[in-house]
């Protein structure tokens, strides 16, 4: 066990310092929206030119999209699970714009260049990388939520177009999204998953629309999308049909990485920190709570622990290790800390809670009420607790499959 | 940069594994447990002869001269196996050597602890849940120890008992050996069978001072500390690994009750709460010899966090095993019982919260 870089990562971290050094100033990074923040989940985080420019040459130093080849616009790196570790730390340090957060890059590029055609890669993956398009995911449904290869959009081909009818629920960021990826159902004759296609939508196909839906906070963030006769080009399909769920499975892989990262959770847990310091309960610092003191510790220990198995899984994709149970339970481990401790922002906020988010008198401007809420948002978000609960003891624990239907 | 285990510590902790499941089955386990003292030393031989006792001791004094790491790998796999014997009570022994820096008493026990020949014991706790070395009452006058200590690991069958006092210069370490005057080890019934306690009186006992200030009190505390958060470890994935085992060949209503998603559930959130704790003693026992400023606060936060989930997993398993899961014959109560110690011994998680709270400087 080392947790020191050895000398050749300590020079290729410089590297990256003096390169973020001439790319992007102090002025660039005090101009830099939150990368962190809640809004870029749901894919409002807007793009300048000066953070286009800045992504590009990064991508030709290989620092961003690693994965990605160079001819689809990416960074054509070898894996190194340590040199990405470093890229993002550094660049994090800098608040310089690191890759796109949203479903698009995450989800969609990964997905595509595992399946998709030569010139669906071509099409879409360099300006996905850039934020030039912008994409929404159409998988859940009114009657498909957990259940998701229940879902009943359909997708009937008429000459050289799709011809799509039904309903997508829940889907974060569609009104200001260009297209879709979507699962649909195209093959009536076959059961359940046999019978879905994954399509790519272009949002301003006539017969489409979108509706905000208001969640808890007050905000729209989610949306319906219904669809009318809406005409897709046959091209549009990713993989073949009825292939769609075989094609789907890597990118919700993908999704379930993205919300397991702990540093979100380290800013948090810091931020409740400072508060439990600013806030009398009692005549009081609530910090000087020996409660409030114990249950900050508690949660500690399991930030700790998530940070540490970060290092551990690290460590192991480095040596080439699957990590099985290890990386299953991240998702479950870290949305379920994520709760706790938004649970004790709301206590050592105390009475205060009363007051809504965004009320000048609350403190922190409510930005914990939001939290609390939002803690319930992404326990359920990309694969609900139990739905987790559910991978870990058939997948990891080896006890039997539900009876599923 | 490397979070893992060096392929030498692999080994370490196969080579245990195997030994133990050869020749400390639950049978024995229960054969010692309900023996007189407690203490196998044929087993601790064996023990001995794999390297055990001295993987902290250092070459010089016949031992392997490893990191805390290493004895905390060995200290799961002794969690795992249940194993009775005074592997915790030697360790802290050890570890207080080790940092007392005297030299006398450092080359006289390390080489006999190595050897398992010797069975060397630290006495720190007192009345009242004390288990701070500034607070504790016991004195040392003239060189001589007056006190009581009511639970210390092993000290029936000790040759040596390191004791925390203090004298006029305040917080110290003092070495008493076996059959002093005014030494009276009394044996106590141990909710946990496999490690058991005595109550030791000092009165006018003659002692040697080894270490003055708490330093080398607290550095044996951390390091107990660590290693009961890694033997917590390793019992609570024994007991989750022996209760996946049965819900999967104990059927009810037709089929296995780990088709149900309530014995499901139960367990996945076990697995999860689990599988990240392994890192968290995992560097509390690297920060110990590597990143001093940090091993203080991680230790009691890793001792706190591990061992309230020992006893979490210990309950739940047994509720998932049903009656049998209640029963003497069935094993699981072994690990019940040890995890009750894990979480007592050294002082309870509420106390260690509030030191790292402390140490945080919050």
């Amino acid at each position: 066990m080392n947790l020191e870089y050895s000398a050749e990562y300590q020079e290729f971290r410089e590297e990256v310092r003096r390169f973020l050094a001439q790319h992007w100033s102090a002025e660039d990074a005090a101009r830099q929206p939150d990368a962190d923040g809640m809004a870029a989940y749901a894919g409002a985080a807007g793009v300048d030119e000066r953070a286009t420019a800045f992504r590009l040459a990064a991508i030709a130093r290989g620092y961003l999209y690693r994965h990605v080849p160079r001819r689809y616009g990416g960074g054509e790196q070898p894996p190194d699970p340590l040199k990405a570790t470093i890229i993002a730390e550094e660049f994090r340090r800098a608040r310089a714009p690191h890759e796109m957060v949203g479903q698009g890059p995450s989800m969609l590029v990964p997905t595509l260049l595992e399946h998709g055609t030569e010139a669906q890669k071509e099409r879409f993956v360099r300006d996905t990388l850039l934020g030039k398009v912008r994409w929404c995911q159409g998988y859940s449904e009114p009657g498909a939520g957990s259940d998701l290869a229940s879902l009943r959009t359909r997708a009937a081909l008429e000459g050289d177009s799709w011809v799509v009818n039904g309903q997508k629920i829940w889907t974060s960021g569609a009104r200001a999204s260009d297209w879709m990826f979507a699962l649909v159902r195209t093959e009536l004759d076959r059961p359940k998953h046999d019978g879905i296609s994954y399509l790519l939508i272009d949002m301003k196909t006539p017969g489409i629309e979108v509706r905000p839906l208001r969640q808890m906070t007050g905000d729209a963030d989610f949306n319906e999308v219904f669809f009318d006769n809406a005409r897709v080009p046959a091209e549009n399909i990713v993989g073949k049909r009825g292939q769609g769920w075989v094609v789907s499975r890597s990118t919700l892989k993908h999704e379930r990485a993205l919300i397991g990262g702990s540093h979100l959770t380290r800013r948090t847990f810091d931020g409740l920190v400072m508060l439990a310091k600013a806030l009398q309960a009692h005549g009081r610092p609530a910090i000087e709570d020996p409660v409030v003191r114990g249950r900050l510790v508690e949660l500690e220990a399991r930030l700790l622990a998530n940070e540490y198995q970060g290092h551990r899984l690290l460590t192991m994709s480095a040596r080439g290790e699957e990590p099985g149970l290890a990386g299953m339970v991240m998702k479950l481990a870290s949305t379920s800390l994520g709760y706790d401790i938004a649970k004790l922002a709301m206590d050592v906020v105390g009475d205060r809670a009363l007051l809504a988010p965004g009320e000048a008198e609350a403190p922190a401007m409510g930005m914990f009420g939001t939290a609390y809420m939002w803690s319930l948002g992404v326990l359920i978000a990309g694969g609900a607790a139990n739905i987790q609960r559910n991978i870990i003891a058939e997948r990891g624990l080896g006890l039997p499959r539900d009876a599923r239907k | 940069m490397d979070f893992g285990l060096s392929p030498d510590q692999v080994l370490l902790k196969d080579t245990i594994r195997r030994w133990l499941e050869a020749e400390c089955p639950t049978a024995r386990v229960r054969a010692v447990m309900e023996s007189e003292s407690g203490h196998d030393p044929r087993l601790w031989e064996g023990l001995a002869e794999l390297g055990v006792p001295g993987l902290q001791v250092p070459a010089a004094h016949g031992g392997s001269g490893l990191e805390l790491l290493d004895a905390a790998l060995v200290a799961e796999e002794l969690g795992w196996g249940c194993t009775p014997g005074p592997f915790l009570a030697c360790a802290l022994a050890t570890a207080a050597l080790n940092a007392s820096g005297h030299a006398e008493a450092a080359a006289r026990w390390l080489p006999a602890i190595a050897r398992g020949r010797a069975i060397v014991t630290l006495a720190l706790g007192e009345e009242g849940g004390e288990w701070d070395a500034a607070r504790v009452a016991t004195r040392a006058h003239g060189g001589a120890l007056g006190g009581r200590k009511p639970l210390v690991p092993y000290a029936a069958v000790a040759d040596a008992i390191l004791v925390a006092a203090h004298d006029d210069d305040g917080p110290g370490l003092w070495l008493v050996e076996r059959g002093a005057r005014g030494l009276a080890v009394t044996p106590l019934d141990g909710t946990d069978m496999t490690r058991r306690v005595a109550a030791v009186e000092l009165d006018g006992a003659p002692a040697t001072k080894i270490a003055a200030g708490r330093a080398a009190i607290d550095r044996a505390r951390d390091a107990g500390l660590v290693l009961l958060a890694a033997d917590a470890y390793g019992g609570a994935r024994r007991c989750l690994d022996m209760t996946v085992k049965y819900a999967l060949t104990r059927e009810q209503f037709g089929q296995p009750i780990g088709a149900f998603q309530a014995v499901k559930h139960q367990l996945a959130d076990l697995a999860a709460d689990l599988e990240p704790a392994l890192a968290l003693w995992w560097y509390a026992a690297h920060a110990h010899d590597h990143v001093r400023e940090r091993a203080e606060r991680h230790a009691a936060i890793a001792k706190a966090h591990l061992t309230d989930l020992y006893d979490r997993t210990t309950r739940v398993t047994t509720e998932l095993h049903g009656g049998i899961g209640f029963t003497w014959e069935y094993d699981l109560h072994l690990w019940f019982r040890r995890a009750v110690f894990d979480r007592a011994f050294l002082g309870e998680a509420a106390y260690h919260r509030q030191r790292a709270a402390d140490l945080a400087g919050w």
